[in-house]
């Protein structure tokens, strides 16, 4: 089939999104739920959850073999048991946007996983060549846009509409006021997280998430700065930047809108399937925040110009893809023990600190942030 | 003015108030444990690490040497049970889950003997009153075990063989040797059983006692 026509790139589209979503996002926050709860138990000296298995159908020394991978199934049983609970709606809840929040709170960490690029560019008709040249890239990437990060603000801006919702519709006390938290504290955050990342912005002289990551190829170039990661160029933001997005993704240490000890969240009415999906929903905003600050700061699928290098001159373009987007992986996921690291450390913020913090210290710092990145590169180019 | 308000001021240092050191410290300690447990626990050597659990079905803690648990009748030398059936145990039992049938004991050096000898698990509050009341040494709840849990409650009562099952002979001075040294007695054999276990006449001291290997005392 022809590269350029309409029909081929549909196709790669669909097949690129049906990938990212069953073959990346959906594993690794299913896992995520799991590791979670064996990540925090070995930091706290416990064992955590292992217990769960696949009966295998022979026995060893008599005992019934079972498939057990140190308790990884658990996932599995989770969501088996959310879908066996009782679907529970108040009477008193608006049934509509009742139903339609869980699903308003997970689908924008789905869609934004559409920009992240996660790969090399694929050689479609020369699989097997070596080297860099390619006629027809596929770039492993959904979508290019040029908007690219102004895309992820509004999508991930949306799903403070399914928290809110969800506190509303409940028609309980508790999880309004968890709804209300929420919408405050996400409109806040999102503010910093904005500003935080208009020094990358500067840097990189994109908006394009494909274009940041490939502008990335050193790990760290003092010749020309904008070539090495976004780590070492804009620490600040970096640190602004995971702040806010562990502010966004509603996780200790900025858990006000669940806020256990005192209201239990917007979540408080829901139950079986509809709460799994706010659940998931948030392990896929770790995912897909990791992957943007992945993208930004680390270089997304970049490991430096030796070890890419290298690589690509001498493995078939399929192959160097493929061990390109496993070490990106490894990239994700280690950002994603990270988040789960900091959310079983730190403890959580009082309402009023947290708003302090975001408009009194974060904001400024960003601001101060951008301004001086911007001197500096004035500075550079004169 | 109805409410006071009180400023608290906090000064600290830039660092203390950019929170970074302190996090990065906290982190430190969790990600140390993470990483100490994680590797000892994948590598097989659970004793490196610092996990405290214990995996029940598999492991179970033993208790501690003092430790009050299920009841056991201890024996005499020659296999029969210890208890006289005074009655102390019962007494004085708080939650009245030991039943004691005395019958006259057949062979003349005793007195009593339980002829039922049970105990209510389910009941017992575990206090250790009876092995305290006990003046022969013949009840003892240092099994280092805890009552099974049963389907019926009927299971949860134990009877004299049960307890008996786990009993062995006591160091302490085996008293009961008999009625046959006092004044006659009526309906009492006068003549000491036949058996090398008791000599004939009252006793002289501690009774030698003949343990076999692999029981305890």
């Amino acid at each position: 089939m022809d590269y350029g026509s309409l029909g081929f790139q549909a196709l790669a589209a669909i097949i690129k999104i049906a990938f990212m979503i069953l073959g990346f996002l959906m594993p690794l926050a299913s896992i995520l739920t799991w590791m979670e709860r064996r990540q925090s138990s070995m930091m706290q000296d416990r064992l955590g959850p292992n217990r769960a298995n696949i009966p295998l159908p022979w026995k060893i020394n008599g005992k019934q073999a079972n498939w057990r991978m140190w308790g990884i199934t658990h996932f599995m049983a989770d969501a088996l048991k959310f879908l066996f609970k009782e679907d529970y709606v108040p009477s008193k809840a608006h049934k509509f946007l009742f139903m339609w929040a869980p699903i308003m709170a997970m689908a924008p960490a789905l869609i934004v996983a559409a920009i992240i690029p996660f790969g090399p560019p694929l050689c479609w008709g020369e699989l097997l060549q070596k080297g860099a040249a390619c006629n027809q890239p596929v770039p492993l990437q959904i979508a290019r846009l040029d908007i690219g990060l102004l895309f992820y603000f509004a999508i991930a801006s949306l799903s403070v509409y399914g928290a809110t919702l969800a506190g509303w519709a409940s028609h309980n006390k508790w999880s309004m006021m968890g709804g209300l938290r929420a919408s405050s504290q996400m409109m806040s955050y999102e503010v910093t997280m904005g500003m935080a990342v208009l020094g990358s912005f500067l840097v990189f002289g994109t908006l394009e998430p494909g274009a940041i990551a490939d502008a990335q190829t050193h790990i760290l170039s003092l010749g020309s700065y904008h070539t090495s990661w976004g780590i070492f160029t804009q620490p600040l933001g970096f640190i602004l930047f995971l702040t806010a997005a562990i502010a966004e993704t509603k996780r200790t240490p900025f858990d006000i809108p669940e806020g256990e000890p005192e209201i239990i969240g917007y979540f408080v009415e829901y139950s079986g399937l509809r709460f799994g999906m706010f659940f998931l929903g948030e392990f896929l905003e770790i995912v897909t925040s990791s992957a943007i600050m992945i993208t930004l700061f680390f270089g997304g699928w970049h490991w430096g110009t030796w070890l890419d290098n290298t690589l690509q001159a001498h493995l078939p373009n399929v192959f160097f893809v493929v061990v390109m987007f496993a070490l990106w992986t490894m990239k994700v996921f280690a950002f994603c023990a990270f988040q789960l690291l900091i959310r079983w450390s730190l403890p959580r913020f009082r309402s009023d600190q947290l708003m302090r913090l975001g408009w009194q210290r974060l904001l400024p710092i960003s601001i101060a942030n951008v301004v001086a990145t911007a001197l500096i590169i004035l500075w550079a180019q004169a | 003015m109805a409410v006071g308000v009180k400023v608290v001021n906090r000064p600290g240092s830039l660092a203390q108030q950019a929170y970074l050191p302190a996090i990065a410290e906290g982190l430190g300690v969790t990600f140390r444990h993470f990483v100490k447990n994680f590797f000892g626990n994948v590598s097989g050597m659970r004793k490196k690490t610092d996990i405290v659990t214990i995996e029940y079905p598999e492991e179970t803690k033993k208790y501690p040497p003092r430790n009050r648990g299920l009841h056991r009748l201890m024996l005499r030398d020659d296999g029969q049970v210890r208890c006289v059936a005074c009655m102390m145990c019962p007494t004085v039992c708080p939650a009245h889950c030991i039943t004691i049938v005395p019958e006259e004991a057949p062979d003349g050096r005793i007195e009593k003997r339980p002829k039922i000898f049970e105990i209510d698990e389910l009941r017992c509050v575990v206090c250790g009153l009876c092995a305290e009341a006990c003046p022969c040494d013949a009840i003892r709840m240092d099994t280092l075990d805890h009552a099974k849990p049963t389907t019926r409650r009927a299971d949860g009562i134990l009877d004299k063989e049960e307890l008996m099952s786990r009993g062995t002979t006591s160091t302490a001075v085996q008293g009961g040797v008999g009625a046959f040294w006092r004044e006659k007695v009526e309906g009492v054999p006068q003549t000491p059983p036949a058996g090398d276990v008791f000599p004939a006449g009252p006793p002289t001291g501690p009774v030698p006692v003949t343990r076999e290997p692999g029981k305890g005392t």
